[in-house]
């Protein structure tokens, strides 16, 4: 019986091997050739050059800033989620995961609304006789989107595993003396520490490797790595130059991976 | 803790949920107000109007793109969560080791970068020498739901017993029958929440698709991604409420519906 129960993951072996083992060789394939399909490292040194390194130094550091800001902003609203009663706490995280589920455009088309040079932003700073600001196209705008856009993914796992924490052995870490500040560093943060490594890299892979948000709210002059990538494969079709680039790519994906197998091996801070 | 250091702390609680809630609903609710509004202008207030809405059930573009997006989540779903629940019940009944490999490679999807998979799917549709379209764009979405289909089951058949199962066999079903009869809707839950959840990445979904689609079909991401590098019109607006209002009730409905949660 167990052997025709087994045959059932055949179909999903054939698709996955088909959709996704094939599909990352191609890559692997054509970012170790050139077009003639001679073997070459020439696409993966590419990064080296200083427009490539620019982009990706500016990718790593924008990535770096919105996830900082993303699990300051998370932890302490997880943490004060957890202590509302239940039915208060379905709700609430509800209404933070309702914008999760709109469209991910419509999302980053509502901030550039509002920071355009004629926005919303603007419009009120004229009325009130400030000055206007040019918001749109600079980094800070695209750290906006980028909060804005991931913040539930780090919301989500940080909140889970906090749940999962026993009332009793906050209770007692305060009966034996420790101050808040001692509970949160010795106890809270240590035990919610899957959820921030799983949140952390929820959040930092996709931002790391965005072009959609960098090209709607950065304009056309800030380019990230994942905007090199796009134009190479959509725009200038040098689909060689892209695949060694995204090549390099994978690697910070793969030490993202390593570090969730690591720290998170129960899979207690993923988020659905 | 005394009485008003409780309630201070409770006010700065509350002070917090409303402004991050304030910074996660500011954006929704303009591009909302900006959809009633028949001045083009972002800052000034023209009147009421309903003439974007209009406009945006007259649009072919939008409608047709509607339609794609729709028909796609709903067949990568469905497909995704036939396939997806097969494999979770033969993964299941897996040796350790293989157990684990299979598992790695539902993980793939997940943590790897969208852009990758994006890239990496079309350079195979291309090896295969699949014509990009409909077809490939529907091929990648149920790729990327498959894991999130095997990932709400495999739970579900954790907790399944092995007993039960074997109890109808012994009464005379036949496996199909058994399974059908005793396995089936206590893992239910799990697959309709799985189902769920691939419909609205599909939904969600962009840059997958900006690579696997080819010429000539759009989705409604695809559509507002080039609407919009041309100059945003008030359309898209009144396209984001419906749509809002949309996954409200979906979630709503979901979520608080009378039924013990998946």
């Amino acid at each position: 019986m167990n052997n025709s129960k087994r045959l059932l993951a055949g179909p999903y072996l054939l698709w996955m091997t088909g959709f996704i083992i094939i599909p990352l060789i191609l890559i692997l394939y054509y970012g170790l050739t050139d077009r003639n399909g001679a073997f070459t490292l020439a696409n993966i040194t590419a990064i080296s050059t200083p427009e490539h390194m620019k982009a990706l130094w500016l990718s790593l550091v924008l990535s770096f800033v919105s996830t900082v800001i993303c699990l300051v902003l998370a932890y302490p609203l997880a943490m004060i989620l957890r202590h509302r009663g239940v039915g208060q706490k379905s709700f609430i995280v509800f209404i933070f995961i309702l914008p999760m589920w709109m469209n991910f455009l419509l999302r980053t088309l509502a901030w550039q609304t509002l920071l355009e040079k004629n926005g919303v932003i603007n419009g009120i700073l004229t009325m009130l006789h400030l000055p206007s600001q040019s918001l749109i196209n600079t980094p800070g705008a695209i750290i906006f989107g980028m909060v804005y856009n991931f913040l539930p993914f780090m919301v989500l796992p940080v909140y889970n595993v906090l749940c999962k924490i026993d009332d009793n052995t906050i209770n007692a870490a305060r009966d034996l003396g420790a101050s808040p500040f001692q509970t949160l560093i010795r106890i809270w943060l240590p035990l919610s520490f899957p959820g921030i490594v799983s949140g952390i890299t929820m959040v930092f892979v996709p931002a790391l490797t965005t072009f959609v948000i960098s090209n709607l709210l950065g304009g056309s002059k800030i380019l990230l790595i994942g905007n090199v990538i796009e134009q190479e494969f959509m725009k200038g079709s040098n689909w060689h130059q892209g695949s060694g680039l995204s090549l390099v790519l994978m690697i910070f994906i793969l030490i993202s991976m390593a570090l969730i197998a690591k720290y998170d091996k129960n899979g207690e801070g993923s988020a659905f | 803790m005394t009485r008003t250091k409780q309630l201070i702390r409770r006010v700065w609680q509350d002070f917090y949920l409303v402004i991050i809630m304030a910074f996660l609903y500011a954006p929704i609710v303009t591009m909302m107000v900006l959809s009633f509004n028949s001045s083009k202008s972002r800052t000034q207030w023209g009147g009421f109007t309903l003439d974007w809405y209009a406009q945006m059930f007259a649009s072919r573009n939008i409608m047709s793109a509607l339609h794609n997006t729709l028909l796609i989540a709903f067949l990568s779903a469905l497909i995704a969560t036939v396939i997806g629940t097969a494999a979770a019940i033969g993964i299941s009944s897996m040796k350790q080791v293989p157990k684990t490999l299979l598992m790695g490679i539902t993980n793939i999807p997940m943590l790897n970068a969208d852009i990758v998979t994006g890239i990496s799917l079309m350079l195979a549709f291309i090896a295969f020498g699949i014509s990009m379209g409909f077809k490939t764009i529907l091929i990648s979405h149920i790729t990327f739901n498959i894991p999130y289909v095997i990932l709400s089951v495999m739970p579900k058949l954790k907790q399944t017993s092995r007993s039960t199962y074997e109890a109808a066999m012994d009464l005379g079903a036949g496996p199909v029958y058994a399974f059908f009869k005793v396995v089936f809707p206590d893992i239910l839950p799990g697959v309709l929440s799985g189902f769920l959840l691939a419909f609205t990445m599909s939904l969600d979904d962009f840059i997958i698709t900006h690579f696997t689609r080819g010429a000539g079909i759009n989705t409604l991401s695809t559509l507002i991604y080039s609407e919009v590098r041309r100059g945003i019109r008030p359309s898209m607006y009144a396209l984001s409420t419906v749509i809002f209002l949309a996954v409200l009730a979906l979630l709503l409905v979901s979520n608080f519906a009378p039924r013990k949660k998946a």
